[in-house]
C-alpha cells in the first residue's frame, strides 16, 4: 500500500538543540499512526514541520506523492492535510459555529466575496453544523468559543480539523488536559474517524494510543528509536527503558 | 445578522436621525457654526469608519491612516490648482491615488506584525508628509488654497453649505452600509479570523496576507474620499493633514467610539469633536484633559462608547428578565 | 573636501544623538515589552529643563546636570503612575495610552512655559571651534556632543554587559517571573530602566537644544526617526540601535547636503527644486523599506544585546 505521507530524513536544529534528528517515516493511507515519546522528544516540532509552520533544515515531506516540503501552511491544508493544535488555538471571540464555518470556508473556493452575508450561506453553515454534530457540540453552536470548557475546546479543535474534509489529520495531543470521561469520548470519536481518514496522532495518553493505533513510532530526542505494531513496541526493551519505564514510574 | 431592537441600535438610529436633521435645526437657530462643525464631524467620522475596518475588525494597528486624508485632499487641491475643477476627475483621482498608495504601503508593511507594523505605517505616513511639504509648487509647508470647490452637474453645488453637508452625510451613510456588508461577508470573516488568530487561519488554508492587503487598500481608499471631502470643506490643504499625530486623532475616535461595531467610530467622532468644542470653551489648555482622558478610556473603558452601551443594554435586559 | 568631512562629522553627531534617543526606546521595549510613544516628550522636557535651569543658574553645565536629574525624576514618576498599569497589555493599548501622554505633556509644557519656544545659548567656551584634523576646524560644541554620546554609549554597553545591574536587566528581559522569583525587585528594576531611558532621551534633548530651538512638538518630530532606527536595528537590540542610528544619521545628513545638488545635475532646475528636498527627506524611509523587504525583524535580532 502506498504511503500517503512520506517523511524523508527530516532534520531541525534550534541552535545547539537537535529537535528533529534524521526522521524517516512512511504513513500508509487509512492508517492511524501514533507518535509517542517523552517530553522534549520533538513531537510538536515534527507536526509543525509537517504542517508547514516550521521549515526543516533538511529533508523532504511528500504528501500523496507530491513534494510539499516548500509549501506554506495554507497550501498544505488546501491539499487535504489538516492539523489540530496541542495548545488550543481557536477564534475565541467568534462563535463556535463561526470557528468551524471558517474552516469550511477555507476549502470552499476563494473568499473575495464582499457583499453576501457569509453567516447565511448554507454551503458554509451546513457542513459546519455537521462537523459540530460529529463531535457533539451542536447545541453550543452560537456561543462564544471563549465560553467553552477546556474539554469542549479540544472537541472544537477536532471539529475544525474535520470541517475542511481533509484526507489526513495531524492531531497534536487531542486529549491534552481531558478527564477520563472526556478522554473516553475522544477515543470513541477517533475510532470512528479512523474508517474515513488517515491520522497521525501525537499523544501521551498510552491507553488511547494502544487502543487506536495501527502502528506506533517512538521518538526520543528527535530520533526514531523504534517503529512498528503496538505489541512490538510494548515489548521493545529500548522503548521500555527510554519511555514506558517513565510511564510506569507513576508519570501521568 | 439580526438587527435587534437593543439599546445600541436605538441610540445609533437616534444619532443618525439627529445628524440628518441637523441642517434644519441649524437653519432654524441661525447657527451656521453648528453646520460647519458637524460637516467636519461627519467627514472625520467617515475617515474613522475606514480606519476601524483595519483597526477594529482587522486588528491592523496602522498609525499612518491620516496620510490618506492628505492624499485625497491634495489630489483635489493639486488638480484645482491646475484648473481642473471637475469633481468627476478630482474624486476618482483621489480614490485611485489613495488606493495605489495603500497598496504599496500595505504590501511592505503587512509583512510585519505588532509594534513593527505600527512603527512602519507611522514612518511611511511621515515620508509622505515630508514629500508633500517639499512640493514648493503646491505650497509646501504653508499649504495650498483651493479657489473653487469640486464641480459637479448643476444643481449640485458644493459651495452651498447645506448641500455639502448632505453630500458628506449621504457618503457617510453609504460607507457605513458598505462596511457593514463587508465585515459580514466571506471576506470580512476572513479578516476577523485573521485578527483573532492569524496562525490558525493560515493553518486551515487562508493566505491571510492577501486578504489583509485588500482590506488595507479598501480602508485607504475610503479615507481618501474623506480627504477629498475635507479639502472641499476647508478650501485648503496642507501637509499638516498627514502629520502622524493626526493619525493618532483618528485612532482616538475609533477607540473612544468602540472598535467592535461598524458605527462605533461615528460615536467616537461626534463625542471627541463635541468634547473638544465644549472643553476649549472652558479652557484653552483642554488637551491637558484629553490626554489623561484617553489614558483612562484605554485602561478602564476599552470598549469605548459602543462597549458601554452594550454592557448597559445587557444590564437592562437582565433587569427586564428579573422583573418578568 | 573639508565640507565633506564636516558633513560626515555632522552625520555622526546626529546619528549619536539619535542613538541616545533610540537606545532608551529599544531598552524599554526589549525589557518591559512596552511601546512608548511619549519617549519624545521626555526629550522635549529635557530640553526645556536645561534651558530653564541654565538661565536660572547662569551655568550651562549645571543647567544640563540639573535637567538630567529632573528628567530622570519625571521619567520615574511617569513609570510609577502610568506605565505600570500598561505592562502586559496589548501593544495598541500602549500606543494609545502613551499618545494620550504626548497630548498631556505638550499641553503641560505650553501651560508652564508658554507657546513660544525657548533658547539655550552656548557658553563662551563651547561656542568656538576645535582643530579636529590639520587644517580642519569643527564646531567645538558638536564635537563635544560626539564625545559625550560615545562616552554614554560605551557606559551603557558596560552597564548592560559587565555589571550586576546589567545582568539583572538582562535576566529580567529574558524571564521576568523567574527573575522575580529569585528575589530581584522587578518593579524597582523597571522603574530604574525606564528612568534610564528617560535620562537618555533628556540628554539627547538638552544637547540638541542649542542647535535647534526648544519648542513644543520637538519630540513628535524626532521620535519618528527613533522608531525608524529601532525598526532597522531590530527592537530590543542596543547594538542594532547604535549601528542603525549612525547609519541613519550619516545618510540623512549627507543626503540633505548632496542630493539637491545631485538632482540639479540630473534634472531641470525646477524639478530639482522639488525633488531635491523631497528625496532627501524620503531617503531614510526608503532605507527602512529596503531593510523591511530583506529582513522584516530588523538587522539584529532582539536576543543579541
Amino acid at each position: 500500500m502506498s504511503a500517503l505521507l512520506q517523511i524523508e530524513n527530516l532534520a531541525k536544529r534550534f541552535g545547539g538543540i537537535v529537535a528533529t534528528d534524521d526522521v524517516t517515516l512512511a504513513i500508509a493511507s487509512g492508517e492511524l499512526h501514533a507518535v509517542i515519546g517523552p517530553n522534549g522528544a520533538g513531537k510538536t516540532t515534527l507536526i509543525a514541520q509537517l504542517a508547514g509552520q516550521l521549515a526543516p533544515d533538511s529533508g523532504r515531506i511528500r504528501f500523496s506523492g507530491e513534494d510539499i516540503s516548500g509549501l506554506p501552511m495554507y497550501r498544505r491544508s488546501q491539499l487535504g492535510l489538516a492539523r489540530s493544535f496541542q495548545v488550543t488555538s481557536l477564534f475565541l471571540d467568534l462563535s463556535v459555529l463561526d470557528n468551524v464555518a471558517l474552516a469550511v470556508q477555507a476549502q470552499a473556493g476563494h473568499s473575495f466575496r464582499f457583499w453576501r452575508n457569509a453567516r447565511g450561506e448554507s454551503e458554509l453553515r451546513e457542513p459546519a453544523q455537521g462537523a459540530l454534530e460529529r463531535v457533539g457540540l451542536a447545541e453550543r453552536a452560537y456561543e462564544r468559543a471563549a465560553g467553552l470548557s477546556h474539554g469542549e475546546h479540544r472537541l472544537l479543535e477536532l471539529a475544525m480539523a474535520l470541517a475542511g474534509k481533509p484526507r489526513m489529520l495531524l492531531l497534536d495531543e487531542p486529549m491534552a488536559g481531558l478527564g477520563p470521561e472526556e478522554s473516553a469520548r475522544m477515543v470513541t470519536m477517533l475510532r470512528a474517524l479512523k474508517a474515513e481518514l488517515t491520522i497521525l496522532l501525537v499523544e501521551h495518553d498510552m491507553e488511547a494510543v494502544f487502543a487506536l493505533a495501527d502502528r506506533v513510532t517512538v521518538l526520543v530526542y528527535g530520533r526514531v528509536i523504534a517503529s512498528g505494531a503496538p505489541s512490538a513496541i510494548r515489548a521493545n526493551a529500548q522503548v521500555r527503558e527510554a519511555y514506558l519505564g517513565e510511564q510506569e514510574a507513576g508519570h501521568g | 445578522m439580526n438587527a435587534r431592537l437593543d439599546l445600541r441600535n436605538i441610540v445609533l438610529a437616534a444619532l443618525l436621525t439627529a445628524l440628518a436633521l441637523l441642517p434644519v435645526y441649524a437653519a432654524l437657530t441661525h447657527n451656521l457654526f453648528l453646520l460647519t462643525l458637524f460637516t467636519r464631524i461627519v467627514i472625520l467620522a467617515l475617515a474613522a469608519v475606514s480606519l476601524n475596518l483595519i483597526l477594529g475588525f482587522g486588528g491592523m494597528m496602522s498609525f499612518g491612516h491620516a496620510v490618506y486624508l492628505g492624499i485625497g485632499g491634495y489630489a483635489v487641491g493639486i488638480l484645482a490648482f491646475e484648473h481642473i475643477n471637475s469633481g468627476f476627475v478630482q474624486w476618482p483621482v483621489a480614490l485611485a491615488a489613495s488606493a495605489l498608495f495603500a497598496l504599496v504601503i500595505g504590501a511592505l508593511s503587512l509583512r510585519t506584525r505588532g509594534v513593527y507594523f505600527i512603527m512602519i505605517t507611522l514612518a511611511f505616513a511621515q515620508m509622505a508628509y515630508y514629500v508633500v511639504a517639499g512640493l514648493a509648487r503646491y505650497g509646501g509647508d504653508d499649504g495650498l488654497t483651493i479657489q473653487k470647490r469640486s464641480q459637479f452637474f448643476a444643481p449640485l453645488n458644493l459651495t452651498d453649505k447645506t448641500q455639502f453637508y448632505y453630500v458628506c452625510l449621504v457618503l457617510l451613510f453609504a460607507s457605513l452600509y458598505l462596511v457593514w456588508r463587508l465585515v459580514n461577508s466571506r471576506f470580512g470573516l476572513v479578516i476577523q479570523g485573521a485578527r483573532s488568530n492569524d496562525t490558525r487561519m493560515r493553518a486551515i488554508g487562508f493566505p491571510t496576507y492577501r486578504y489583509r492587503l485588500v482590506c488595507f487598500v479598501i480602508a485607504g481608499t475610503l479615507c481618501g474620499l474623506a480627504g477629498a471631502l475635507l479639502a472641499n470643506h476647508t478650501d485648503f490643504v496642507s501637509p499638516a493633514m498627514m502629520y502622524w499625530t493626526r493619525s493618532g486623532d483618528l485612532i482616538i475616535m475609533v477607540v473612544l467610539g468602540g472598535m467592535g461595531s461598524v458605527a462605533g467610530p461615528v460615536f467616537g467622532a461626534v463625542a471627541l469633536l463635541v468634547l473638544e468644542e465644549a472643553l476649549s470653551g472652558i479652557t484653552e489648555y483642554w488637551q491637558i484633559i484629553l490626554g489623561p482622558l484617553l489614558l483612562l478610556v484605554v485602561l478602564f473603558a476599552r470598549g469605548g462608547i459602543d462597549g458601554l452601551l452594550a454592557s448597559l443594554s445587557l444590564r437592562l435586559k437582565i433587569m427586564a428578565k428579573v422583573r418578568a | 573636501m573639508t565640507l565633506f568631512i564636516e558633513q560626515c562629522l555632522n552625520g555622526v553627531q546626529f546619528g549619536l544623538l539619535l542613538f541616545l534617543l533610540a537606545a532608551g526606546l529599544t531598552l524599554v521595549f526589549g525589557i518591559m515589552d512596552l511601546v512608548n510613544l511619549a519617549h519624545g516628550s521626555l526629550y522635549m522636557v529635557g530640553a526645556y529643563f536645561a534651558a530653564t535651569f541654565a538661565a536660572w543658574t547662569g551655568s550651562f553645565v549645571l543647567g544640563a546636570v540639573l535637567a538630567l536629574a529632573a528628567t530622570l525624576l519625571v521619567g520615574m514618576a511617569v513609570e510609577v503612575v502610568v506605565m505600570r498599569r500598561l505592562y502586559g497589555r496589548d501593544h495598541l493599548d500602549h500606543v494609545l495610552g502613551t499618545f494620550g501622554l504626548i497630548l498631556f505633556f505638550d499641553e503641560l509644557v505650553r501651560l508652564v512655559w508658554g507657546p513660544e519656544g525657548l533658547s539655550l545659548p552656548l557658553p563662551w567656551w563651547l561656542n568656538t571651534s576645535v582643530t579636529v584634523l590639520p587644517g580642519f576646524d569643527y564646531s567645538a560644541y558638536k564635537f563635544s556632543i560626539i564625545v559625550v554620546s560615545l562616552a554614554v554609549a560605551v557606559s551603557l554597553y558596560l552597564l548592560v554587559m559587565r555589571t550586576r545591574i546589567g545582568m539583572l536587566i538582562r535576566a529580567g528581559a529574558s524571564n521576568r517571573e523567574m527573575a522575580g522569583a529569585l528575589g530581584v525587585n522587578i518593579k524597582l528594576l523597571f522603574t530604574l530602566v525606564f528612568g534610564l531611558g528617560a535620562a537618555l532621551a533628556g540628554l539627547a534633548g538638552l544637547m540638541q537644544a542649542p542647535i535647534l530651538t526648544v519648542q513644543i512638538g520637538m519630540g513628535e518630530n524626532i521620535i519618528i526617526l527613533a522608531f525608524v532606527i529601532t525598526v532597522i536595528g531590530g527592537i530590543g537590540s542596543i547594538r542594532g540601535a547604535f549601528i542603525a542610528a549612525l547609519f541613519v544619521g550619516v545618510v540623512d545628513t549627507l543626503g540633505r547636503s548632496y542630493l539637491p545638488d545631485l538632482m540639479r545635475v540630473m534634472l531641470s532646475p525646477n524639478a530639482a527644486a522639488t525633488a531635491g528636498p523631497a528625496l532627501s527627506s524620503m531617503l531614510i524611509y526608503l532605507l527602512m523599506a529596503v531593510v523591511l523587504v530583506v529582513k522584516p525583524e530588523g538587522l539584529f535580532s532582539a536576543s543579541s544585546k
